[in-house]
């Protein structure tokens, strides 16, 4: 019988192989409610040529892999569902060049968003990424490869959008390169354009098609001064109207819509955040007037008004990335929290909004919805967050229930699952046009002919 | 059922009609300030009623004591006429709600009222508050609710402030001393004019912040700094305690900058305004403000009300000029630390 842990042992070394029943717990689960499944054994690679030793022992012996970055994604996307080797890349920690001339990053695999915004910060602080508003423990490959949102997002799109490049392990153990460097290694500057863009072969589908060792990100400047506008609204139908005149002016870093109960100011209102940005008084006093001139009419109305912010309420509010999300995640004290994010059609928030209020009042529970405008207001994210306590069965399977209709609701809508379950990839893979199945199954077959990676995720 | 102490007959009978012909924002002559006047007595529309910036400086150049700029706040709830969008108003009401989370320090007859702003605490320490800084109170129990007469949310005033009266009496104060500008105000002008009783004694910070000074003049190294002072928009309910800015920068050797906008011609902070009347207004107005402080020659700007430090702070600061709050001020003369700024 081969000894896989040895031979792991081997490639990574004694110290960062395990197969302790301790790592496989911690491991086997993550802080949302999918049942935990633990791994056979959790190994820390450092370079690409060990991940790629790893994947060739993995296809030969057929065992399943699954690749982790935080495993901040909470809907189980990196819970070993069939067992077999979890291989977290926090090793993988280099940040491997700035350019400045051309705006990019090239970083490894478990580069997270708090050491890319802190060395940035240092050594180059006329630039700046998209930071997403989980901890900054998320890894920029993790959040790339769930096509993640961040502060920039609203201007750029999502944060996959910003790739500007790919070193992937594939499945069968080659490496392959993505974008301009695959011609030159020298220049990351593009995922794929004006070629075929092959990095949709591995961006989105949560580690089932390869391992994404290193990764070219867009960098965008970073100006001086950032301020914040509060718009308050008590009228939901008009959200979509205000996010337009809003996203028309061209002149937001970030618009992000809340609508929660708690604490009590935020009651009977809907916030919008909206986040500018400039290199002088001048520039932000421009933008401020500017968006304060698209919502005169909604203001004149009296069916919205900016809110005075007062100056030691703003840091919470332009912080990066906001501490206030991970509040919320444990308002109820038991470590437990998930969310399904759709991405909608701008004009749908109300019916949306509507329908987390009814799941809300219908299974009683403790909510937040948090949206976020995409790409200048094609669409944007809904979050139909709920907060646990993991020691509370009963809560557990009310919210289990209540984001499963919110699922059934976002289909019926024509909104489309953000990091979806496995469960709700079932239910998109049901609904979807058949072709574009065979072409995911064709792919994924190609790619990954033992179906090793991640099993259980995106099975056509 | 709580009513206005406003007599029509002191209208009527008044020769200047200063409430609106002195107002700042509206134009009006004596005539038309007279007949707009009666339109509100009468509870018809007048624009006054839309264009009020809500700065409550008519309660103050009304010499007659009777309430007009109340009369304008009960007439624009009555009609629906919003000052501010709803959303504004709605979040001030939940925000304001008593809910328990009230602090009550080792209260004692004489007491110190932080309304519900969190900077008072670390204001309030060092020798000027030696003996009564554990004697405080603090909270939503506690908050006057004057804020409300900028949303024409008189009724939420009347719902709440008999019970913020109650709570305070019950804890024993025969003597309550108001941080809070906009507090002492309320029990003494709002509370009176709907005949409210107030069963203990206020007295304003700037004439407890005056005779503790006298107690340490020994310790007062003159200042000799140039101040223009920011009165607040609550500061016209209790216009008599004003001479105490000029008693305390007499006290502690600082010069009071000889400015445009000062007494009945304050220029209020004007974030109110920016929320209820946009921007355009409220850029113009502190744009003379502060022109006027940096025009009269002041390093400083010295602030009563914390909200107005918050709102115009920064401003105040890329002028060139140093903002700070009177109580840090006081500090500064008697050699003590200041607290960190809001």
């Amino acid at each position: 019988m081969i000894d896989i842990y040895n031979l792991l042992a081997e490639i990574v070394g004694e110290q960062h192989v395990s197969n302790h029943k301790e790592e496989r717990y911690f491991y086997g689960c993550d802080p949302g409610l999918t049942p935990p499944h633990e791994p056979d054994y959790v190994v820390m690679p450092e370079t690409t040529e060990e991940v790629q030793q790893i994947v060739k022992l993995a296809n030969k012996e057929k065992i399943p892999i699954v690749p982790k970055g935080g495993g901040l994604a909470l809907t189980g996307l990196v819970i070993p569902q069939k067992g077999g080797i979890v291989i977290d890349m926090k090793r993988m920690g280099k940040i491997l060049e700035v350019n400045e001339k051309s705006r990019y990053v090239v970083v490894e695999g478990g580069v997270t968003h708090g050491m890319l915004q802190n060395y940035l910060k240092k050594h180059h602080p006329k630039l700046r990424h998209s930071i997403p508003d989980s901890p900054a423990i998320s890894t920029v490959v993790g959040n790339a490869v769930i096509h993640g949102q961040g502060r920039l997002t609203q201007q750029y799109g999502f944060n996959s959008d910003m790739v500007s490049g790919l070193e992937v392990v594939l499945p069968t153990g080659e490496i392959c390169r993505i974008g301009s460097h695959s011609i030159s290694s020298q220049h990351w500057f593009s995922k794929g354009a004006p070629w075929p863009d092959l990095s949709g072969l591995f961006l989105g589908w949560f580690g089932t098609t390869g391992i994404i060792t290193k990764l070219g990100l867009r960098l965008y400047p970073c100006k001086k001064m950032r301020d914040v506008m509060v718009f308050l609204t008590d009228k939901i139908e008009l959200v979509p109207d205000i996010i337009l005149k809003l996203t028309h002016t061209e002149m937001t870093e970030d618009i992000v819509v809340n609508e929660q109960p708690l604490p009590p100011r935020m009651k009977g209102n809907i916030y919008i955040l909206i986040i500018i940005t400039g290199d002088s008084d001048e520039e932000l006093d421009f933008k401020r007037k500017i968006i304060w001139d698209a919502l005169w009419d909604i203001f004149e109305s009296r069916d919205g008004g900016f809110l005075s912010v007062p100056a030691d309420m703003k840091p919470p509010l332009l912080e990066m990335p906001s501490r206030d999300v991970v509040r919320f995640a444990d308002v109820r004290k038991g470590g437990g929290f998930e969310y399904s994010g759709p991405i909608i059609p701008l004009e749908k928030y109300p019916e949306f909004i509507t329908k987390q209020k009814e799941l809300v009042s219908k299974y009683n529970l403790s909510y937040s919805a948090t949206s976020r405008v995409i790409a200048g207001g094609h669409c944007m994210m809904y979050a139909f967050a709920f907060t646990f306590n993991r020691a509370d069965p009963d809560e557990m399977d009310r919210i289990r229930k209540a984001l499963r209709e919110a699922a059934e609701f976002t289909v019926e809508q024509g909104g489309m699952m953000w990091k979806p379950t496995i469960e709700e990839q079932k239910m998109i893979i049901e609904r979807m046009d058949p072709n574009t199945l065979k072409i995911m199954k064709k792919i994924k077959e190609l790619l990954d002919p033992n179906g090793i990676m991640n099993p259980g995720n995106w099975e056509a | 059922m709580l009513q206005l102490n406003f007599d029509p007959a002191k209208c009527i009978a008044c020769k200047t009609q200063d409430c609106l012909v002195k107002c700042q924002y509206l134009r009006l002559d004596k005539d038309k300030a007279k007949t707009e006047m009666q339109k509100i007595i009468n509870g018809e529309d007048s624009f006054v009623l839309h264009d009020c910036v809500t700065c409550y400086a008519c309660e103050e150049y009304c010499k007659m004591g009777n309430h007009p700029f109340y009369l304008i706040v009960e007439r624009q709830e009555g009609k629906g006429i919003l000052p501010a969008p709803r959303s504004i108003a709605t979040m001030w009401i939940n925000q304001c709600e008593p809910r328990g989370r009230f602090t009550v320090g080792k209260v004692k007859e004489r007491a110190l009222s932080f309304c519900f702003i969190p900077i008072f605490p670390l204001w309030a320490t060092g020798k000027l508050f030696d003996g009564i800084a554990s004697s405080y109170i603090m909270g939503e129990e506690f908050f006057c609710n004057a804020v409300f007469l900028h949303y024409a949310k008189m009724s939420v005033i009347k719902d709440r402030l008999p019970k913020v009266i109650e709570n305070i009496a019950k804890l024993g104060i025969k003597e309550l001393i108001c941080l809070h500008d906009e507090c002492y105000g309320t029990f003494n002008s709002l509370a009176p004019a709907y005949g409210m009783k107030v069963p203990f004694k206020t007295t304003h910070y700037f004439e407890y912040l005056y005779e503790k000074l006298k107690e340490l003049k020994d310790e007062i190294k003159p200042l000799n700094v140039k101040l223009a002072y920011q009165r607040p928009c609550s500061n016209r309910l209790s216009p008599k305690t004003q001479h105490f800015v000029d008693d305390i920068f007499n006290l502690i050797g600082a010069h009071r900058v000889k400015r445009e906008y000062v007494g009945e011609n304050a220029l209020c902070c004007a974030e109110v305004i920016r929320m209820g009347q946009g921007y355009k207004i409220a850029d113009d107005v502190q744009k003379r403000n502060l022109e006027d402080m940096v025009k009269a020659g002041a390093e400083y700007c010295v602030f009563n009300c914390p909200m107005c430090y918050l709102s115009i702070g920064d401003k105040v600061s890329k002028r060139g000029l140093k903002p700070i709050h009177i109580i840090d001020l006081c500090k500064m003369a008697i050699g003590e630390k200041t607290a960190p700024g809001v």
